[in-house]
């Protein structure tokens, strides 16, 4: 575990969870950052057997939902938009080992992964990108919009950055209700730029809200760069103005993104306020799947594939060090293979919603009457 | 020439205000910039500087008087090398040196927008012209409040100001999940003062001050609604909940939706709406038509305090997402207000305020002013109109103005709002749906007018409706000259 620093001054005890909080010290900005430099990415985690078999099939199972979802697409079964988180597998998967029960989490429009790994059924994730009855939202949100109070999923979002400020308000939840809960805040680099993230990096660190910010640099927003995006390329450096720590993580080794989120969750569950994570990692797949990939070449995709796939590291793992043989792996291959055939073929049989469901759901209805 | 010292005005829509506290007293020298006096208005306490230096030569208006007029002379400056002898000229005169040449003497020094004391010339062209102060309750007894109260209740004189901070303390006394924030929402004691005395009895936990970011905070209390909680979202004004557009209507309006029904966003977003006096295009719009186009949202426009009190009793308690419109201008009007534990008006009813056969007039908010003083003037010539508060715009009772239309045949909207795709406008079409054949003229919208609200006090003036653009409207689909 990564050893780090805490700077006493910027850690004065937690306020209420809105009281104005006044800091007891200024610190100037010197003293300030370097501080924060003291929070490094830890050494990645130690993976005993079971948890390189979890992750190894947490992880497989993210990928091969995403390739058959882009088999559906091509086939007509999925319309809309459809964004594929294939090669970024390690980030959500590392994330979820490190989050304990109660913990939230909220992502935007690149989704699936997400979903999966906090526990959602593939049939229900799968049947929703089909647009039927079955799916998590009754068919009406699609791959952008999908919800699990029960798995502590808050969506799902599809405008870009607005995710940012909802996640920070789950936060601000946990705080006001003193219920220990963490909540994980996913956004790319391209909303790492819109200006609500900021107002919310401001009042997190403000009342020491329990949010852990999940930046997934996959090094392209839509089909443009990062270099030719943001001034400032290191995402980690974004809470300084707000003095909240940060790191670059390796988003493409799992047990980094383990050690990372554990510390992250320690700190904030310590009522030390917001962090950020910067995960280092990188989309195989086009942004949707309408990307005419003009913006990178073959190439260097296919060296990231070939060199740092987050699924092959821990496969490699598993029989090097962990003595599985190769067939120990093709069994867990196949269950996985399993689940989403049958995730597939569910989502393209169950039909589609009753044409009533186009007028339900628009308002809540329960609304308690002036009785006590 | 001795120098008189007005009251001044110091806010955009401030009459009148409590002399709290002279700094100075007779005798005491004045320079440029002196603080001389307190002064309580219904939103704050502010100080007045003094303009012009000098001696304080008598003092016109004792600390403690209330209902202080803007403009009245309060105290008299003495020239360098004056004595007392010049006051009595200027106490003779006082009266017609009340005017704006000599209303700059004194300057306002506070952290609201502050306005030149010349502005009391607009207030008064602005002052809302249905009532006085007190708003009479309607002569009917099946109209208005007689549709909620039982017989015999015992009604209390309330302003809304204070009707909306009873509704929110209330509603946090009975639900932990409840809290309030926004800008100044508390130690400040509310831009407006609608959150007076809540940081006191609710501390700082659940009245939260936040930065100024609409965007930010807006989103963050769509966060905590889906983490459980019940937020109260203040906007300084609705303006500035143009930043936070985006997390009212993707965020908060559509989850529901969006969810299959699994969780929706049960919070309130509110703040003062519409033009308030002076303040021009970029702090002068009502959002009532832009919000009731959403599906998700619940709109809301009260006018009277018993309703401002029992629809945000309601509005915090619906499980949607309610947007709660009020009105600066509004504020500080009283009226009489059951004193029922418990007083909530359902969201989605409109209010006959007043019976009438001869034409219906359909209005909300503040629009109710206009419309209420045109009935009046209108029962003096003999024409008996029906005034429908519809309270919520959505969802709208359409079903209580469509039967008031087939009884009088007639309608004309009135609004503060553009009129392109207005409330109004919106009226008019489903009333052409379901009361076609009853209608013996067509429907005629009464609205602001088509253009950003300009600053000049007459051409504000001109942009807002008047009672007598509602008169005219009603005389010309009653086929009266």
């Amino acid at each position: 575990m990564a050893t780090r620093s805490r700077n006493s001054a910027s850690n004065s005890s937690a306020t209420s969870a809105g009281g104005s909080s006044k800091s007891a010290t200024e610190s100037s900005a010197k003293e300030i950052v370097k501080t924060l430099e003291h929070f490094e990415a830890p050494a990645p985690a130690k993976f005993a057997k079971h948890d390189e078999v979890r992750a190894y099939r947490d992880m497989l199972l993210i990928r091969r939902f995403e390739e058959k979802a882009g088999q559906l697409y091509g086939m007509g079964f999925i319309g809309g938009f459809c964004h594929l988180y294939i090669g970024q597998e390690a980030v959500v998967v590392g994330m979820q080992m490190a989050m304990q029960e109660g913990d939230e989490v909220i992502t935007g429009y690149r989704d699936h992964g997400h979903m999966l790994a906090t526990g959602m059924e593939a049939r229900g994730v799968m049947a929703e990108l089909t647009g039927r009855r079955s799916g998590y939202s009754k068919g009406k949100g699609g791959s952008m919009h999908m919800f699990s109070k029960e798995k502590k999923f808050f969506g799902g979002h599809g405008i870009v950055g607005a995710q940012v400020p909802i996640g920070t308000g789950l936060a601000f939840a946990n705080k006001y209700s003193d219920n220990g809960a963490v909540s994980i805040t996913y956004f790319g680099d391209g909303a790492a730029n819109q200006g609500q993230v900021y107002e919310s990096f401001n009042m997190a660190s403000l009342w020491k809200l329990p949010v852990v910010y999940v930046i997934e640099n996959n090094r392209y927003a839509m089909g443009t760069a990062v270099s030719r995006a943001s001034a400032e390329t290191d995402f980690s450096h974004r809470g300084l103005s707000f003095k909240i720590p940060g790191f670059q993580v390796d988003g493409m080794d799992v047990r980094a993104v383990k050690a990372a989120g554990d510390l992250a969750a320690e700190h904030c569950r310590s009522g030390e306020g917001p962090i950020i994570l910067e995960m280092m990692t990188y989309r195989y797949r086009g942004h949707s799947m309408s990307d005419p990939a003009k913006y990178r070449s073959r190439d260097e995709v296919q060296k990231m594939r070939s060199e740092s796939d987050p699924i092959e590291q821990v496969k490699k793992r598993l029989v090097a060090d962990h003595g599985m043989s190769e067939d120990d792996v093709k069994a867990i291959d196949k269950d996985v293979r399993d689940i989403v055939a049958d995730a597939a073929d569910f989502a393209q049989n169950d039909p589609e919603p009753d044409e009533s469901e186009l007028w339900t759901d628009i308002y809540a209805e329960d609304i308690p009457q002036a009785a006590e | 020439m001795p120098t008189e010292i007005l009251m001044p005005a110091l806010s955009p829509t401030m009459e009148e205000g409590t002399l709290a506290k002279w700094l100075k007293k007779v005798g005491d020298s004045v320079a440029a910039g002196d603080v001389i006096a307190e002064i309580e208005t219904d939103k704050a306490t502010m100080e007045v500087e003094a303009v012009d230096e000098g001696t304080l030569g008598r003092i016109l208006v004792e600390e403690g008087s209330e209902g202080v007029k803007v403009n009245t002379p309060i105290a008299v400056l003495l020239e360098e090398g004056e004595d007392e002898s010049a006051l009595d000229n200027a106490g003779s005169s006082g009266a017609s040196k009340s005017d704006k040449s000599k209303a700059d003497d004194v300057a306002a020094k506070s952290d609201e927008a502050t306005s030149d004391a010349p502005s009391a010339e607009g207030i008064e062209a602005r002052r809302v012209p249905a009532e006085g102060k007190v708003h009479p309750d309607p002569d009917d007894a099946e109209g208005a409040l007689a549709q909620e109260i039982p017989e015999g209740t015992e009604m209390v004189s309330v302003t809304v100001r204070e009707a909306l901070r009873d509704a929110m303390a209330e509603e946090m006394r009975r639900d932990e999940a409840v809290f309030v924030m926004g800008e100044e929402v508390a130690e400040y004691q509310g831009a407006y003062k609608i959150t007076q005395g809540l940081l006191d009895e609710f501390g700082a936990r659940r009245v939260v001050d936040t930065p100024i970011t609409e965007h930010g905070f807006a989103g963050l209390g769509v966060g905590a609604a889906f983490g459980g909680l019940k937020p109260i979202v203040e906007f300084m004004t609705f303006n500035f909940a143009m930043q936070a557009i985006d997390q009212i209507i993707n965020s908060a309006a559509k989850t529901l939706y969006m969810a299959g029904g699994q969780m929706g966003c049960p919070i309130v977003f509110r703040g003062p709406n519409g033009a308030a006096a002076r303040v021009a295009a970029q702090h002068s719009q009502d959002y009532a038509a832009w919000y009731s186009h959403i599906p998700g949202l619940k709109v809301v426009q009260p006018y009277s305090a018993a309703d401002a009190k029992g629809l945000l009793k309601s509005a915090i308690r619906d499980p949607n997402p309610v947007i709660f419109l009020e009105n600066e201008i509004l504020y500080g009007h009283t009226f009489e207000i059951p004193k029922i534990d418990n007083w909530t008006v359902p969201i989605g009813k409109a209010r006959i305020h007043r019976k009438g056969d001869d034409v219906t007039i359909v209005s909300f908010g503040i629009g109710m002013t206009y419309a209420i003083k045109a009935a009046e003037e209108l029962a003096e010539q003999g024409i008996e109109a029906e005034v429908i508060d519809l309270r919520t715009i959505r969802p709208m009772d359409l079903d209580t103005v469509i039967r008031s239309v087939k009884k009088t045949n007639r309608c004309v909207t009135v609004e503060e709002g553009y009129p392109q795709s207005s409330v109004g406008a919106h009226i008019a079409s489903e009333i052409m749906v379901r009361a076609f054949d009853y209608l013996d003229a067509p429907v005629l919208k009464v609205a602001g007018k088509d253009v950003p609200m300009p600053y000049a006090a007459n051409l504000e003036k001109l942009a807002l409706p008047s009672v007598k653009e509602v008169i005219d409207a009603v005389k010309a689909v009653t086929y009266r000259d």
